[in-house]
């Protein structure tokens, strides 16, 4: 969640002695801004007031380098990280991350399915959805199909610059069953009809390349309708008055999950945590402070009813939302953004 | 006394002023060295990495030195699979590479020349680990794992990536490739990028230096003709875009050129046009926000230069009955040529490495070559077409500055 960051809030150095790990404190890493001051107060004060033990936590703007550089310098300064779902699956694959022992944050069956991965256990859910502001729009969309037909709402439309989403978007709209989107993607025909379809709204595209830029777009009634993630459109409507609608159907979502960093020397701590930001009771409070959804099953059942339908773990928002590929994207992301490039700039 | 040569032998002499001019040298030398070592470490050492990185190509020998050395000492039969021998050297390098978790390192580096390498690599290297004996013959049995082990394409991939250094990487950023008979190709015209995405910027920095040309030499002009004290006051004006952080800037230009924006109501209201234009997320957008952003870089040099003409040069050339074009053109212009020119290289230098601007008020099709390098350096960890890309950068920009110093001197020879 680069994007959650309004400012870079100025990390903490830890002063742990350099070379003696074992004299460090347990450093817990996460996005920084309006997100981690949320997590401080709901998981990193309680935990250290409820255990007594030292905490520290700074923040990180991502990237699987920073990760790569922290385990292979010998000398790792952070134990527990939050990480987006391809750091998680190539830190993994490339051994940087440690293998999650489930029996120590309360076992498998505690969380979502989609929490679960070897070496991560999901933090939040979060989603890319197509957002239209109500006091311009007086029917809502009813989905992609909707975004791609200008005939039936005129205007201009708000699109992430770059290939992962647009193409799944593409297709739902052309449609494809929502199950189906990444079987079609994986065939050169697929990938051909995705941007035949992008291709009939060309002309009326704005590409928007930071989050902060499309509930800007909307509010200023340059687009009528944009992708977006959900937190930022939750955030213009509670911080700014704002009147936007979030249109769930063909939303794609994905996870972000804690890691400890191999060999960390604080493990037990660090599972010690992760247990306690993963106990339902704790993170049914996080969604209060900020539009994410959470991970453990019984989480929902203790969030106020006109809250959860605000989050994408909502059970009908998770119903009619994919979950975004990461082998896919991982496999095809410098080719299709060349491609998609190419297509843009003609 | 007679034995040694008077005090004022010109030999004598000249050897203490040589004496005199080497400890001069040296000490000049002594007061540069700390920033030239800085520039050493900070500056030289670097590009010289990212020179290195643009043809180093040894991440999946790496993971994968059995291989690498058995395709080079076997080679393949004429349908360019090989035998198995190597077949048998790759199966322990995917088997070692799983264990030491360098799997990663390979897949990815076979990912950029086939389709689905990566989770070709991965998939293999587990199932290889996971193996309780050793098959028969590797080669019916990794092929049969996954008949892309039996392709052409794969193994020239491998061979291309073997190492220690390949030409693949140069070659992806001129949008061209080879193909499995190792000849050089273009990329199908679906991915054909980067050419395009250079002309692209080098023709956005030209179009900002001339605006910042046409704008700033007139007020760097009335600025120089100004009495110091009203020029001193205007002169903080220039500089008022330095104390605004880019982004404060770039969003502002965003609300005034939008559709229902400042400029597009003034437009309507004046009735130069019906309906609002499009001034932003195009190249338009990218125009005035960076000529906004670079002015000050064209107008503080060639203000500088342009204070120390003295106007009695004018006033005589005029005296002697010089026309005032005439007199502009063949005085004041070759005086004032070195600040502009000083000028135009620095604005057109910065804009070239401009990507955050164009990102927020540009369209798809002004994404300059800096975005892409920033994509590939952190988005995709693809370092090798980062430094490629970067190098290009640098080597087209070395060029076009040897044609600049060639024609700025020129026409100041001339102008003498």
């Amino acid at each position: 969640m680069k994007w959650i960051q309004p400012v870079v809030a100025a990390a903490a150095v830890s002063i742990g002695l350099a070379g003696a790990a074992e004299a460090r404190d347990l450093t817990v890493v996460s996005w920084g801004g309006a997100y981690q001051d949320a997590q401080k107060k709901i998981y990193f004060e309680p935990f250290k007031a409820a255990t007594g033990k030292p905490l520290l936590d700074e923040s990180w703007d991502g990237g699987i380098g920073v990760l790569r550089a922290q385990v292979e310098g010998g000398n790792a300064t952070w134990d527990v990280v939050q990480v987006e779902s391809e750091e998680l699956e190539l830190g993994c694959d490339e051994g940087i991350l440690e293998e999650i022992d489930w029996s120590r944050i309360g076992g498998k069956e505690r969380y979502l399915d989609q929490a679960v991965h070897d070496c991560g256990v999901g933090a939040i859910v979060w989603s890319f959805v197509m957002a239209y502001d109500r006091d311009r729009l007086a029917e809502a969309p009813t989905g992609w199909a909707d975004f791609f037909d200008t005939a039936k709402i005129p205007g201009k439309r708000g699109l992430r610059q770059g290939p992962k989403g647009n193409l799944e978007f593409a297709l739902m709209a052309d449609g494809v069953p929502i199950e189906q989107v990444y079987d079609v993607l994986a065939t050169e025909e697929g990938i051909d009809r995705a941007f035949a379809k992008l291709d009939t709204i060309k002309g009326d595209i704005v590409w928007w390349t930071a989050g902060a830029q499309p509930p800007q777009l909307l509010a200023s009634g340059e687009v009528v309708l944009t992708s977006v993630y959900n937190g930022r459109i939750d955030a213009a409507n509670r911080n700014d008055g704002r009147n936007f609608g979030i249109v769930w159907p063909g939303s794609l979502y994905t996870l972000d999950s804690w890691v400890i960093l191999k060999d960390s020397p604080n493990i037990d701590a660090a599972y010690e945590l992760i247990e306690f930001m993963g106990r339902p009771e704790n993170q049914a409070k996080l969604p209060e402070a900020i539009a994410y959804g959470v991970t453990a099953r019984d989480a929902s059942a203790q969030i106020p009813a006109d809250r959860l339908k605000d989050l994408p773990t909502a059970p009908e928002n998770l119903a009619v939302s994919l979950q975004i590929s990461d082998a896919f994207w991982l496999e095809n992301i410098d080719r299709l953004t060349e491609r998609f490039n190419v297509w843009a700039g003609n | 006394m007679n034995g040694a040569p008077p005090q004022d032998d010109p030999r004598i002499i000249a050897r203490r002023l040589a004496r005199t001019l080497r400890r001069r040298r040296l000490g000049a030398f002594l007061l540069v060295a700390p920033l030239l070592a800085f520039t050493l470490v900070v500056f030289v050492t670097p590009i010289a990495d990212m020179l290195r990185r643009s043809v180093a190509d040894d991440e999946l020998a790496r993971a994968w030195p059995r291989v690498a050395a058995a395709l080079k000492e076997h080679g393949t039969d004429e349908s360019g699979v090989p035998g198995e021998a190597v077949f048998a050297a790759l199966a322990e390098d995917l088997r070692t590479s799983w264990e030491n978790r360098t799997t990663a390192a390979a897949a990815r580096r076979l990912n950029y020349e086939v389709p689905n390498g990566r989770s070709l690599a991965m998939n293999t290297a587990r199932w290889v680990e996971g193996l309780d004996e050793a098959p028969e013959s590797w080669r019916a049995a990794l092929i049969a794992r996954d008949p892309a082990w039996g392709e052409k394409a794969t193994w020239s991939a491998i061979h291309h990536a073997s190492g220690p250094i390949s030409d693949y990487f140069l070659l992806a950023s001129i949008d061209r490739r080879r193909d499995v008979d190792g000849t050089i190709v273009q990329v199908p015209e679906a991915e054909r990028l980067y050419v395009q995405v250079y002309l692209r910027t080098f023709g956005i920095a030209l179009s900002v230096t001339l605006l910042c040309l046409a704008l700033g030499f007139p007020a760097a002009y009335l600025l120089a003709s100004l009495p110091s004290r009203i020029g001193n006051v205007m002169l903080i004006l220039v500089l008022l875009p330095f104390w605004t952080p880019l982004l404060v800037r770039t969003g502002a230009w965003v609300v005034v050129l939008q559709e229902n924006g400042f400029v597009n109501q003034a437009i309507l209201w004046l009735g130069l046009s019906d309906t609002p234009l499009r001034l932003i997320y195009n190249r338009t957008g990218v125009l005035i926000a960076m000529t906004h952003v670079l002015l000050p870089f064209m107008i503080l040099p060639a203000y500088s230069v342009m204070r120390s003409i003295p106007p009695d040069y004018m006033r005589a050339a005029k005296s002697l009955g010089a026309p005032p074009t005439t007199a502009f053109l063949r005085v004041y212009l070759p005086q004032a040529l070195p600040g502009i020119a000083a000028g135009a290289l620095l604005v057109f230098i910065i804009a070239l490495g401009y990507y955050i601007t164009p990102a927020l008020v540009g369209g798809a099709s002004d994404r300059m070559i800096s975005s892409f390098i920033a994509l590939y350096t952190t988005g995709t960890a693809n370092w090798g077409l980062a430094a490629a890309l970067g190098s290009g950068l640098l080597v087209a920009t070395l060029l076009l500055y040897l044609v600049y110093a060639r024609l700025v001197g020129g026409v100041r020879a001339g102008a003498i």
